[in-house]
This record gives structure tokens, C-alpha cells and sequence, in this order.
């Protein structure tokens, strides 16, 4: 180990996060919402939507809320009403519940029984699909191969248009990119239901919807047999339909989803307990479709000070280890985040960088880091910017990266174009020539300013997190601890999707994801 | 004063600029001859070619060294000049404090769809931006930032609450010009709901806005790339205390 970190003051970091999470562990267990009750609907294989573009999932969710609340989930109400209507289709149901012809009620008795193993049944042929798609992943890269080096090349397409996005992914591709992330529509985190069908309008981004997903996956695995590697998509999870978009990721193989455990409630102001319950369903899918999630730290250093707040992207790293590991995620498939945003006025900022990420590196040895690139200090001088972008591809190269998003030096100016992409991936490809296996070299000096930094953000972050515990996470989030920002665990929004569980919950989806017989 | 300049290359008038481009075409003698055509029709003579890759399927990326024939005018540049004084913190809290005799209240927000506060935080949050603090720092000054995505309605809604002198909008998204289209409707809405000496000052900001489009886009004032929050509250200070 390169930093000499005293193995007793990481158990301790580690004991402390699982003692800080573990409450909230306990309330997402506890309470369903209207999105993880949507997923239970789309794995049991309802699809489509009205005329208005509500999809159906949410129309289910909404009749049945009405009559018999959510308390109990939505699985016995629609599938004891499935029995006594006489229907065989789930979105014969829904169309039907929606026009108010249908009345739910909570069965009781053989009704009861029968319910649930009808919703098993169904919820289970979800799983088997993305039983299925993980299969054919494995599989797809057993025979073309994972790229050939580290860390992975993470490049965005952005245009609005998943027709448009499809040629520009699939050149990135061909020039070089690993992983491919489809950045959303800006807003659609905060939509609560996801949209339908193939979309070609969105502002700054492209709608996730299943059929998006489907058509970019299927031009990647074009992609992939041409270039003899496999090429990983990307989306985003985060926002206040989680376990729904981590489902339909399940269900087209998607194989990375950007899911943090705090994101949603810093930076979207929606509600911290949704996004706990959200959070636990939607991770719990992920582990179970292979997907590798993506955390977001480096959002707090957009607003917080990079250096001030270096202990808070441990600290944050340490609570999305432990809701994965809870939620059943394993070392490979943890992209914990963090990022390159020291101001580079700062003396000796590059040290302080290899400082912050070997950390990570050594705190997470098994994990698939995600290495950000600068944003905040990026001036519209595209020329510096490019040095800083080569600066942070050194560091990424040097401590051991294991997903790097590669930095564009238009960031703040345009999307990128074109020539800027084209620019950037010469820029990692340089570094990662010259230099690709510098970390085998790279040992700062034992007891030097690398060294002492590194341990002096553990002691930070241990220190925060023993306050975190005295003072619970849910406190810690309203007093304005990550990001800056307060966020009250009585507001924001998508609170009135949250539902406490009453005497008699089913979720099968649930049940098959825990095992349970 | 020189009223007549040309770029600087490293001897005075030689005009000298540098361009980069893409053109859609692979890259081949045409492409080259191409990029210098294009370079020729914007001004540049003789125009240096001095770097060209294929780029992607069918694209060729260019760098164009070269001078330019064009003079720039100084005398018929238009600018908006800062036309009011540069405060300290202090004197913009003494001066809210003797003259308004009341807290000077502020609400911000980044309206649509856009999900970008760094804008925003960056003149309204404590810590600010470059060194300087955000207006949040200000005794005097009363700052409500409702953040990202917020309803036009909304913000009107929570202008009137907060009984705001000032509404500062944030647009950092300029995709199918929606900086434009936001602040035209926020500044409608306003305009709907409140009769004309009742209306906060509007203020919009982004790196993207032209200074001088204030008046087309009906708001008091907008604020370009690099402002900061002490220009801002000197503003303030200048339209509502006076």
C-alpha cells in the first residue's frame, strides 16, 4: 500500500459509515414509494402508456393508491383484481383501472394466496429477462473481450436526439471510447414517470425511456462485434424515478447506471427518505443485472471547495459502499466517484489531487473508480483547459483510475463539438501511451506531503463521521453537510409518493431479489 | 487613442489570427484547398494551413494560421459600460441600512429546465466566487435562492412572497436558445402580475447573454460571463436605493 494507511483507522471509517447508514437502511426497508411499486409493475410485464403520455405503470399505481393506499403495495390489489376480472393481460388492467372500471381491494384468505403467487410468477419472468441480458454480457465479452486497458474511456453524447445520438456514439466509439453515457434531458430527474418510446427532442440531453435504451444497446453491440471489444452504455438512474429506470436498464442491458445514494436530495432537492427506499430497489436490481452503478461525489466538489472539502467525497464514498454492499452490489460493480476540481492557482494543487485519488484508491482497492474530470475551474481559455485536462488524465493514469470520463476543454463553453471530442480522446491517448502504467512507479515518499495529505482526509472524514452517527444522516443531510446543501428530511419533492409499510406489504420483486423461499 | 487596430501576431499590424475548424469532408488535397477557401472568404490573406486530421468518418478537423485584412474600428464598438459605482461590502450594507431603512430582499432561481446553479450559487451563496463572497454575506441584504428548475410561476409566486426588490434568473442552458425563450416569458409574467412601479428589478445572468439585449428581452439588466457578486450588489444598491 502506498499511502501506509493505518488499517485500524479504515476498519474505523468503515464500522462508522455502516453504524451512520444502517438507520436509513432501516427506513428504506420499511416503506415502499410509487416508483418502486412502478418497477414492481414493469417487471411483471406491463408496458406502454395513454394517449397523454402517462404510462401505464403509473396509471395502475395511481388507481390502486386511490382505493386501498399504498401500504400494502400495488402486487395482491392488481393481481387479485386480474383474477376477478376475468382479464389475462396486465395492461388490459391498467387501461381499464385508468378509465375507473376497476375497483381494488386487498384480498384475503385463498384470494390472498393465489395473488401471490400469480405476481411471483409474473414479477419472475422480469427477472429471468435480466437474468438473460446478464448472460448475454458475460457471454458478449467472454468472446470480444473487455478493453484493453485501464482505466475504461468514458465519453458522453448528448444531442436530444436518439437518432442523431446513435452515428455519434457509435464514431466515439470507433475513435477510441470504452463506455458510452447517454446524458439525459435536463429535468427529467425530476419527471415522475418515466417517457415512452423513441425521442428525438430534449434540452441539453436525451430522455431515458426503454426504447432508447433498446435502440442505443443494439447499435453498440454493432459496434462492439466491429471493433472486437465490448462496448459498456451508460445512463442515469438518479432522480425520482430510480427503481423504475434501474429496472428497464435491467431489462436492455444497460451495464452502468450513475446511481448515488445522495445525489437526488443535494442536487435535485427531492425528498432524502424517497430517495433512500428508491435507492435501496434500484441497487438491489443493479447488483442482481451486473450493472456497474456510478456514484456522484464529484458533484460536492462543483460546489464546495475541492480542497475544504476533500473529507466529504470519503465520507460520502465510504455511505454509497456501504447501501451497496447492503443492497447486494459487489466490489467490481462500485464506480465510486470523485474528481479533479482543485483550484490549479492552488500551490502544489496536482499533489493535493494524487493525494485525494490515491486515497480512494487504496480505501476501495477493489473497486472500478470513477475518475471526473475538471468542470468548475474551466475558464473558457480552451487552451489551459486542455493542460488541465492532460494533468487530470496523469493523475488518473498514476493512481489507478478504473472509469475515466474524459475531460473536455469546451466544458462551460458548448457541448462539445465534433473536433473538441476528437481533441480529448488525443489527449487521454497521449497520456495513456507515454505513461499508462505509471502507477507501477509512482510511490510517494513515505511520510512526504502526499502521504500526510491522504491521511489527513481520512482523519477529516473519520472525524465527520463520527458526527454523522451522534447526530444521524438524515440530520446531517438537513444541516447542509454535503454540498452545502440543506435538505430537511420533511421536504422536497416526491415525498408524497412515500408510503410506510403496513401489516401485510408484499413486493414480490423484493422477495425474489432477497431470496426468500 | 488609436481609433484603428488590427490583431497582433508579434509585429504591430501584421493582423495575425489563428482559427480552427471542421469541415464535413474526408480529408484529402480537396479538404485542404477547401479550408483555405474558407479561410480566404473570412478575411484572412494569405491564410497558412498549418495542421489538418481526419476526424471521425468523413470529417476533416483544420487549423488556419493567417492575416487578417479586416480593421478593427474602436469608435464604433458597442459595449455596455459599467454605469454605476463599484461598492465595498460595507458600503453596500451602510448604504441599504441609511437609505432603504430596510433589508434590500433578493430571490434567485434558475428557471426551466435548467438544472445549472453554479451560476446562480456563485453570486448568490456565502462562499461566492473567486475569493469574493456571495450576496448571502451581505447583512444587509435579505437572499432567498430557490435553485434549479423552478417554475416561472413559481418564482413570481415567491418574488411576491418574499416582497423581492430584486429577481435574479440564472440561464446556463442555451440549447434551441432557451436562456432567450425563459427570460422572456419570466419577464412577461412579471410584467402580468404586477403594474409597472411595483415590479422587482429583473435581472438575468450567463455566460451566454448579449449585455445589450436588456431591453428586447424586457428585464432591467443581464450580466455576462466573469461577473461577480460584488457587481451585482453594487447594482442593486445603484437601482433600488439610489
Amino acid at each position: 500500500m502506498k499511502l501506509d494507511l493505518d488499517p485500524r483507522l479504515v476498519a474505523q471509517a468503515r464500522a462508522l459509515a455502516r453504524r451512520a447508514g444502517q438507520p436509513v437502511v432501516d427506513l428504506a426497508r420499511s416503506h415502499t414509494t410509487v416508483s418502486v411499486e412502478r418497477a414492481v409493475l414493469r417487471l411483471a410485464g406491463v408496458t406502454g402508456a395513454d394517449p397523454d403520455g402517462i404510462p401505464f405503470v403509473n396509471r395502475l399505481v395511481d388507481a390502486v393508491r386511490a382505493d386501498v393506499g399504498l401500504g400494502c403495495g400495488v402486487a395482491l390489489p392488481v393481481f387479485h383484481a386480474l383474477a376477478s376480472s376475468g382479464l389475462d393481460d396486465l395492461t388490459l388492467l391498467a387501461q381499464k383501472a385508468a378509465a375507473g372500471s376497476i375497483r381494488f381491494s386487498l384480498p384475503a384468505g385463498a384470494d390472498l394466496r393465489r395473488a401471490k403467487s400469480a405476481s411471483r410468477r409474473a414479477v419472475a419472468a422480469g427477472m429471468k429477462t435480466i437474468d438473460r441480458n446478464r448472460a448475454t454480457r458475460d457471454r458478449l465479452i467472454r468472446r470480444l473481450g473487455d478493453p484493453r486497458q485501464r482505466p475504461w474511456i468514458y465519453l458522453i453524447v448528448a444531442t436530444g436526439d436518439i437518432h442523431e445520438d446513435i452515428p455519434q456514439a457509435q464514431a466515439a466509439a470507433r475513435a477510441g471510447a470504452d463506455v458510452i453515457a447517454v446524458i439525459r434531458s435536463t429535468g427529467q430527474s425530476l419527471l415522475d414517470y418515466v417517457p415512452e418510446g423513441a425521442t428525438r427532442e430534449g434540452f441539453a440531453g436525451t430522455y431515458a425511456t426503454q426504447e432508447n435504451f433498446r435502440l442505443m444497446r443494439a447499435a453498440l453491440d454493432e459496434s462492439s462485434r466491429e471493433l472486437g471489444r465490448y462496448v459498456r452504455l451508460t445512463n442515469y438512474a438518479s432522480g425520482l424515478c430510480m427503481p423504475e429506470i434501474a429496472t428497464l436498464a435491467g431489462l436492455e442491458r444497460l451495464d452502468m447506471m450513475l446511481n448515488d445514494s445522495m445525489y437526488g436530495i443535494l442536487f435535485r432537492d427531492i425528498n432524502p427518505i424517497r430517495t433512500f427506499v428508491d435507492q435501496r430497489f434500484s441497487r438491489q436490481i443493479h447488483a442482481r443485472a451486473g450493472i456497474i452503478i456510478n456514484t456522484g461525489e464529484d458533484n460536492y466538489l462543483t460546489t464546495a471547495d475541492a480542497v475544504e472539502a476533500a473529507h466529504t467525497v470519503t465520507v460520502s464514498q465510504l455511505l454509497n459502499e456501504f447501501f451497496a454492499h447492503e443492497a447486494g452490489l459487489e466490489d467490481w460493480q462500485l464506480g465510486l466517484g470523485h474528481a479533479f476540481e482543485i483550484n490549479p492557482d492552488l500551490p502544489e494543487s496536482f499533489r493535493l489531487e494524487l493525494a485525494h485519488a490515491l486515497l480512494a484508491r487504496e480505501l476501495f482497492p477493489e473497486a472500478p473508480l470513477k475518475w471526473m474530470p475538471p468542470t468548475k475551474h474551466m475558464t473558457g481559455d480552451v487552451f489551459r483547459g486542455n493542460l488541465l485536462d492532460g494533468f487530470f488524465n496523469l493523475a488518473g493514469t498514476m493512481t489507478g483510475q478504473g472509469i475515466l470520463l474524459v475531460g473536455m476543454m469546451t466544458e462551460a463553453v458548448v457541448t462539445p463539438w465534433l473536433s473538441d471530442r476528437d481533441i480529448a480522446l488525443q489527449n487521454v491517448r497521449y497520456v495513456l501511451n507515454a505513461c499508462g502504467n505509471l502507477h507501477e512507479d509512482f510511490v510517494p515518499a513515505p511520510g512526504g506531503f502526499i502521504q500526510r495529505r491522504a491521511r489527513q482526509v481520512l482523519a477529516e472524514a473519520i472525524d465527520l463521521l463520527g458526527r454523522i452517527v451522534d447526530d444521524t444522516l438524515l440530520e446531517a443531510i438537513a444541516d447542509g453537510t454535503f454540498g452545502i446543501m440543506r435538505r430537511p428530511a420533511d421536504r422536497g419533492k416526491g415525498l408524497d409518493g412515500v408510503a410506510k409499510h403496513e401489516d401485510g406489504y408484499y413486493n414480490p420483486a423484493t422477495e425474489i431479489l432477497e431470496d426468500k423461499p | 487613442m488609436k481609433t484603428v487596430v488590427r490583431p497582433y501576431g508579434d509585429t504591430t499590424g501584421d493582423g495575425m489570427v489563428q482559427v480552427s475548424f471542421t469541415l464535413p469532408i474526408p480529408h484529402d488535397k480537396l479538404a485542404e484547398g477547401a479550408a483555405l477557401q474558407l479561410a480566404g472568404k473570412m478575411g484572412l490573406d494569405p491564410a497558412m494551413l498549418v495542421h489538418a486530421k481526419p476526424i471521425g468518418d468523413g470529417f476533416t478537423f483544420f487549423v488556419v494560421y493567417g492575416s487578417v485584412r479586416h480593421l478593427v474600428e474602436l469608435d464604433k464598438v458597442q459595449v455596455i459600460e459599467r454605469d454605476f459605482p463599484l461598492l465595498s461590502a460595507k458600503e453596500v450594507n451602510a448604504m441599504v441600512r441609511q437609505r432603504l431603512r430596510r433589508k434590500l430582499s433578493v430571490v434567485g432561481a434558475c428557471i426551466g429546465t435548467d438544472a445549472h446553479t453554479v451560476g446562480i450559487d456563485a453570486i448568490l451563496n456565502l462562499k461566492g466566487i473567486a475569493g469574493e463572497k456571495g450576496l448571502e454575506y451581505y447583512r444587509e441584504l435579505k437572499v432567498r435562492n430557490l435553485g434549479a428548475q423552478v417554475s416561472v410561476p413559481e418564482l413570481v409566486a415567491q418574488a411576491l412572497a418574499e416582497k423581492a426588490d430584486a429577481v435574479l434568473v440564472s440561464q446556463v442552458v442555451t440549447q434551441r436558445d432557451a436562456h432567450l425563450h425563459n427570460t422572456r416569458e419570466m419577464s412577461a409574467a412579471f410584467r402580468e402580475a404586477l403594474p409597472a412601479g411595483k415590479r422587482p428589478v429583473l435581472i438575468v445572468g450567463g455566460p451566454r447573454f448579449d449585455e445589450t439585449m436588456a431591453e428586447e428581452l424586457g428585464v432591467d439588466r443581464i450580466f455576462g460571463r466573469g461577473t461577480t457578486p460584488r457587481e451585482v450588489a453594487s447594482y442593486l444598491v445603484h437601482r433600488i436605493v439610489k
